[in-house]
This record gives structure tokens, C-alpha cells and sequence, in this order.
């Protein structure tokens, strides 16, 4: 009885600053300096840039890692958050534009991917593997040829322009270090509000229909709206990344949402590791990287096989990403840590 | 120890992130910005545009104002999220102050919002073609030397009612504002004279299957206008004669640009005799063009006649050396000095005087042509008539031709 008693308490005396691990902390204290060196271009285009993939890359580890539903559709659903804002907000296009607060705005694009996301999940959980791969695809190129071809809600090829980050607490969230700052609280966010899910009952439902659907179904767990409901927590992550995304852009047409953006979220968050929430974030920095500089180092002609090669290496030395090689690296670090000194 | 040796490693990450390629360039050095689309759709396309950056470059022998040319590289797949990203790129990442590009409509059109953001670079167009690009809210430093695309299309729609008697047009073209440009062009002329165009469709750029677009083509049309570019041209040129298609055809400017005409297959028959109007024409006789041609086989993998393309991507970078040796390679002053200079800058091309407008868009030669096949077997653009110095409006008075409207799908209409 008093050791029934003892547990909690000695876990409740766990400093806070032990629960989040030393590595989170590092990499918290990192990111936040990280404007003091970067310039403004690492500033938006790689660090923003890395941070709103790695949430798109998230919101598929999500459905991925812990639901087993490889989903292509992710970057349309935060192409419908990023319509919405263009299509509720300003734009100078011409066409719609409600003038509508961004407060205002944010929640609604935000409702709207989610509902969307539940739907395209509520659609496909019904398959399973290399099927529901097929039917985002699907999706998500219908989605494309939808907005470019209809010109009285998505202004066809040419989408949109002119929307602006909005500037509040007398702050221009707009300006490269407010933005990467946004881009960093919400990434933060999105990524504590999934690994804190991944423990939760429902997190761990959600894995257990991913191991065994079919137990779960026999022990009385209603599986679909467990996998729907984890479509919708995705949708909102996606939607926060297509809001962020238009803000960055100023922009947003069919390119942005395109087949090639689908299979870049998927590179992402393959590349990276579907083990851990960190891993899309990892695999964002990686590909970014690589999208942005690889054709400094091989010349116009070649950049693209060159991002294709690496990503191959990458996936050839560890099939589960960054984050495997990392785990296959650090017992060798700890190893040669064993060692007598010289 | 594992924890100091994380520490490290973290560290290792983060400086190898945060220090960039952050050499500045030295003084002797001009650095220029070349944006082209060297994937997707387009990607012939951009390799040709950079055949003729590099003429123009060579041209000079790689120095201006006693300084030498360092060319940035940055790629586009045609859409315009993906222009203004490479853009970036280049101006806050490279550093470049003057940049020449992009290559296509809806791209030039978000390069010259992005212009509006950064006015202490200097913009110059590429081959892109869109009229709202100067026309409609310019930006002041975006400069276009390479004329749109409909002006392109000078002489072409009295061309075909009169010479051809072409009376009732059905056109295909892309779905995006170049093609319009390109239409409206065309048809400002043609419904002008009396022709009538029934039916227009409008196909997504990298479409594949055109087999609904050819059924609804409507019968009894005399001939077919289209306005497709690179791989899609060939798709549906190909398509069409497969299907039993007869009508002769009308080009618009890159359809039968030397992107296309040096395309294997079955294409010839179908696209000999058909006229079109651009900025080129591949038999102009005048010394200029010839020698520009030379100049230009000399570069990789060169088609045997330099693409319009090519054309574009040359007038425009050797209007930016003119201007930073005018001003002698200086742009410490946010290029202001450079921006004077282009303004007021008149010079001949291998296809005749350029200058340019209150807009900042260029005033030129166009070429009325037919497509022959030359000696070797090779397609080429016959010139017919040069229709000279054209001007943005058409040579239709400005308030005039601001009421016809901003160019979109549905305008101009004559069915």
C-alpha cells in the first residue's frame, strides 16, 4: 500500500525540466536563438519554410505512425486553409475576398481543413495500405484539376496574390523574425500536442487499431470514428501549416497544391522517420535544404537528380529515416564513449 | 559524456545551418540572377533561354564595365508560388541586385509583385509575356524588353481573314494568362477584320489527353488557332492528325517555336504552311539576326535556329549589360543610376530597334511567318512580312485600348 502510494509521489517530485529530457531543451534553447545568427533568408525561407512542412510532415506522421494511413492528401488540406484565408481575407485578385479579420478568418480555414480532412478520412479508412494511398492521390489530384479549372472560387492557374500576414499586438508578423517566431510557437505547439496525444487513451487506441484493427473491433472499440477522429486532429495541423503557408507565400494557386507538393510532404516525413514526431521536422530541414542549394552545387541541368540521389542514400543506409540513423549511430557513440581514454 | 557528445553534435547541426554561403562578392565581380524553368513543362524551354542568356554574356566576353559577370542560377517549374521562391533566392540569399527572368506568364506576373517588395533590385523580364505585367499596376523597377505576347501576334488575325480567307477561328490554348495575352491578340485583329471565333478552349498546362478538347471543336470551322506550348503542343498537334483532324491550322507563338518544330514524329505534314507571328522569324536575311545565330549555335546542345525563347532571354540580358556598363557596373545606390539607364535605353537587337514605353515595356519589330521546310529537312519559319516597331496598345490609342479590358478567357469575344 505505501509503495502504491510512494510511486506517484516520487513522480510527482520528477523536476519538469527532467520530464521534457535533455534533448528538447537543447533543441528549444536552439531554435529560439537561432535569429540571432541566421540571416533573414535562413530566417523565413529555410528555417519557416522547414518548420511549416515539418508540420505538414506531422500531420501525416500523425495518420502514418500511429494510425498506419499513408495519406497523399495532407498538403490539399492545407491548401483548403490556405484558400479559405485568400478567399475570406484580402486579396488583390479581383475575385472574392470577404475583407473578412484575421481572427476571424484563421478559425474558420482552420474549421475547414479539419472537416475536409475528416471527410477524405472518413472516404478512405475503409482501405487500408497501398489502397488509401491511391484514393488521397486521387483526391488530391482532383483537388488540383478542381482549382485550376474553376474560376469563379479559385481563380484558376493564377490563384491568388496579395495576402498578407496580418500585423497585431503591434507586432508585423509578417517581418522574417516574427514569422519564424510564429512558425516556431505553432510547429511547437502541433508537435507537443502530438507527442503529449500519442500517450493519451486515445493515442494509444488509435495504435492499437493500427496493430490489430480487428481485436479492437472484437473488444468493442468503434474503429472507424477512432481513425476519423485522428483525420480531423491531422486536418488541424495541416490547416495551421496551409495558413502559415499562404502568410509565407502571399500567395497560394494549384502549384502550391499540386502532386509534386503531396509527394514532397510524403519525402518529408519518409525521409525523416515516421517513428517519432521530430522525424518530419528533421526530413523538412533536409529536403528544404537540399530544394534550396542543390543547384549551387551541381549546375541547372542535373540539381534534380542529384536531390533524388541523396534522397535514396538516405532511405538505402536507414529505411526508417533520419531518426533510424540517428538510432543506429548513437550505440556506437556510446560505445566509443566506454573507451579508456588515450 | 553521451550528453556532451549530443550537445556537440546538436551545435554542429545548427552552425552548419546557420552559416551560409555568405562570401560576399568581390568588387570585380557583377553578379546577375538568371531564373529560368529548368523543370516541369517548360524545362526545353528554359534550357533554350539559357542558351541565350550565356550568347549575350559571351557576347561581352563575361565582363562588363571592366568587371566580370558571375551568372546565379535559380529554377522554376512554371508556377508562379515556385518563381517568386527561386527569386528569393537569388535576391536575399545570392545577393544579386540585378535579375533577369522568368520565363513564362503567370510567373512574370508574381515576379513583378515580389518586384514591388524589393526596390532596390532591378527586374528585368525574361521571355515572359503576360500584357498585366507592365500594362495593368507596374511595378517601377520590372523592366520588359522582350514585348508581350500580344503584340507578338501583329499582322497575324489580318493575315489570316484576308491572305488566307480564313472566316470562322475555333482556338486551343493553354489556360493561363500568356495564352490569353496570345489570343487576345490574335483576335483583336481577326474579329476586327470580321472573322468570327465560335469556340475557344482552354486546356491545363502538362494536359496529356486531348481527345475531348478535339471533339469539341465544332465542324465546319475554316481553321484552328493554338496557342500550346513545349510538350503540349506536340501532344495535341500529334492527337489531332491521329484523330483524322484536317483543318489547317493558325500558331501562336511558341506553338511553332523551334521547342516544337525540332520535335520528332509525324509532325511535319501537319504543320507545314501554318502561319503564326513572334518575335522572330528563323529565314530574317537581315547580317544582325544571321551573326546572332552563329553566335548562338555555339552554345551546348543549341537548336539549329535560336527559339524565341532564346531570342527573349538575349534581348533582355544584353539590355541589362548595356545598362550597368552605361552606369559602369555600379548599383551601390539600390540601382537607381541602372533604372535610369534601362529606361532610357534604345539599342538595335538582331531583330531590329527596342525601346521602351512610359511602362517599362518594349517597343519592336514583329515577325509575320509560315512554317517551310528548310534544305536539310529541318522546320523553320519562313518570314513574311515584318510588321514594325509595335507598341504595347497595338498602335490602338492607350485610353482606347484600356476600355477593351483586362486580357482573361472570356475577353475579347466575337462568336
Amino acid at each position: 500500500m505505501s509503495l502504491a502510494i510512494a510511486t506517484p509521489n516520487a513522480a510527482a517530485q520528477r523536476n519538469w525540466l527532467e520530464k521534457l529530457g535533455a534533448g528538447h531543451i537543447i533543441l528549444a534553447v536552439a531554435l529560439v536563438l537561432y535569429p540571432l545568427v541566421a540571416s533573414d533568408f535562413f530566417l523565413t525561407q529555410i528555417g519557416g519554410y522547414s518548420l511549416i512542412f515539418g508540420m505538414l510532415g506531422l500531420s501525416l506522421m500523425l495518420l502514418a505512425g500511429y494510425g498506419g494511413m499513408v495519406s497523399l492528401a495532407q498538403i490539399t488540406v492545407a491548401g483548403i486553409a490556405a484558400y479559405a484565408i485568400a478567399i475570406l481575407g484580402n486579396n488583390n485578385s479581383n475575385i472574392l475576398g470577404f475583407g473578412w479579420p484575421w481572427w476571424l478568418a484563421v478559425p474558420f480555414a482552420l474549421l475547414a481543413a479539419a472537416l475536409a480532412s475528416a471527410l477524405i478520412g472518413w472516404i478512405s479508412v475503409r482501405t487500408e495500405g497501398i489502397y488509401t494511398i491511391m484514393i488521397t492521390l486521387a483526391i488530391a489530384t482532383a483537388t488540383y484539376y478542381f482549382a485550376q479549372q474553376n474560376y469563379a472560387i479559385f481563380n484558376g492557374h493564377s490563384g491568388y496574390a496579395g495576402i498578407r500576414a496580418p500585423a497585431f499586438w503591434s507586432v508585423n508578423w509578417r517581418d522574417p523574425r516574427p514569422f519564424y517566431y510564429l512558425c516556431l510557437g505553432l510547429a511547437v505547439l502541433s508537435y507537443a500536442a502530438v507527442l503529449y496525444g500519442s500517450r493519451s487513451t486515445f493515442g494509444m487506441t488509435l495504435q492499437a487499431i493500427r496493430d490489430n484493427p480487428r481485436r479492437m473491433r472484437a473488444l468493442g472499440y468503434h474503429v472507424t470514428a477512432h481513425k476519423v477522429f485522428a483525420w480531423l486532429l491531422a486536418g488541424v495541423i495541416a490547416g495551421l501549416a496551409g495558413v502559415l503557408l499562404v502568410w509565407f507565400n502571399g500567395r497560394v494557386s494549384p502549384g502550391t497544391i499540386g502532386v509534386d507538393a503531396a509527394i514532397d510532404v510524403l519525402i518529408i516525413a519518409v525521409i525523416g522517420g515516421l517513428r517519432h514526431p521530430i522525424g518530419p521536422f528533421l526530413g523538412a530541414v533536409v529536403v528544404i535544404l537540399m530544394q534550396t542549394f542543390a543547384i549551387d552545387i551541381v549546375g541547372a541541368e542535373r540539381f534534380n537528380t542529384l536531390i533524388g540521389m541523396v534522397f535514396l542514400v538516405i532511405v538505402f543506409v536507414s529505411p526508417d529515416g533520419i531518426l533510424g540513423l540517428w538510432g543506429r549511430i548513437k550505440p556506437h557513440l556510446a560505445q566509443e564513449s566506454l573507451r579508456p581514454g588515450p | 559524456m553521451r550528453m556532451h557528445r549530443r550537445t556537440v553534435l546538436a551545435l554542429a547541426v545548427f552552425t552548419g545551418l546557420t552559416a551560409p554561403s555568405m562570401a560576399l562578392a568581390a568588387d570585380d565581380t557583377i553578379k546577375i540572377g538568371l531564373l529560368a524553368t529548368f523543370e516541369g513543362p517548360f524545362t526545353v524551354l528554359g534550357e533554350d533561354s539559357e542558351r541565350g542568356a550565356m550568347t549575350a554574356v559571351e557576347e561581352v566576353g563575361g565582363k562588363v564595365a571592366g568587371k566580370k559577370i558571375e551568372i546565379v542560377k535559380g529554377s522554376s517549374d512554371a508556377s508562379p508560388d515556385s518563381a517568386v521562391r527561386a527569386a528569393r533566392k537569388l535576391v536575399e540569399q545570392d545577393g544579386v541586385k540585378v535579375l533577369v527572368g522568368p520565363l513564362s506568364g503567370d510567373e512574370g506576373l508574381a515576379v513583378k509583385d515580389y518586384a514591388k517588395t524589393q526596390p532596390n533590385v532591378t527586374f528585368i523580364n525574361g521571355t515572359s509575356a503576360a500584357q498585366d505585367t507592365t500594362l495593368r499596376n507596374p511595378a517601377e523597377n520590372f523592366f520588359r524588353f522582350s514585348t508581350d505576347g500580344a503584340q507578338w501576334m501583329a499582322g497575324l488575325g489580318t493575315y489570316a481573314f484576308k491572305d488566307k480567307g480564313y472566316k470562322k477561328v475555333a482556338t486551343v490554348a493553354e489556360d493561363y494568362s500568356f495564352p490569353y495575352t496570345q489570343v487576345f491578340g490574335f483576335m483583336a485583329e481577326f474579329c476586327k477584320a470580321g472573322g468570327h471565333v465560335p469556340s475557344k478552349s482552354w486546356v491545363p498546362i502538362g494536359n496529356k489527353d486531348f481527345s475531348s478538347v478535339i471533339a469539341a471543336i465544332p465542324e465546319g470551322v475554316d481553321a484552328i488557332y493554338v496557342a500550346l506550348g513545349g510538350a503540349d503542343a506536340v501532344n495535341f498537334l500529334t492527337q489531332y492528325q491521329q484523330s483524322g483532324g484536317t483543318a489547317p491550322l493558325i500558331g501562336g507563338s511558341i506553338t511553332v517555336d523551334q521547342t516544337v518544330l525540332t520535335s520528332k514524329g509525324k509532325l511535319k505534314d501537319v504543320l507545314k504552311g501554318t502561319p503564326s507571328a513572334g518575335p522572330t522569324a528563323d529565314t530574317n536575311d537581315a547580317p544582325a539576326w544571321k551573326a546572332f545565330v552563329e553566335a548562338y549555335k555555339k552554345q551546348p546542345g543549341a537548336f539549329p535556329s535560336p527559339s524565341l525563347f532564346a531570342h527573349g532571354y538575349y534581348v533582355d540580358m544584353k539590355a541589362t549589360l548595356l545598362g550597368l556598363d552605361q552606369v559602369g557596373g555600379d548599383v551601390s545606390d539600390g540601382g537607381k543610376k541602372l533604372r535610369d539607364a534601362l529606361s532610357k535605353l534604345s539599342f538595335d537587337t538582331p531583330t531590329g530597334k527596342v525601346s521602351l514605353d512610359k511602362n517599362r515595356n518594349a517597343i519592336a519589330d514583329i515577325f509575320l511567318t509560315e512554317v517551310t521546310e528548310g534544305a536539310d529537312g529541318n522546320l523553320l519559319n519562313k518570314l513574311v512580312k515584318v510588321v514594325p516597331q509595335v507598341n504595347q496598345t497595338l498602335g490602338i490609342p492607350e485610353d482606347e485600348f484600356m476600355k477593351l479590358g483586362a486580357v482573361n478567357r472570356d475577353n475579347p469575344s466575337c462568336p
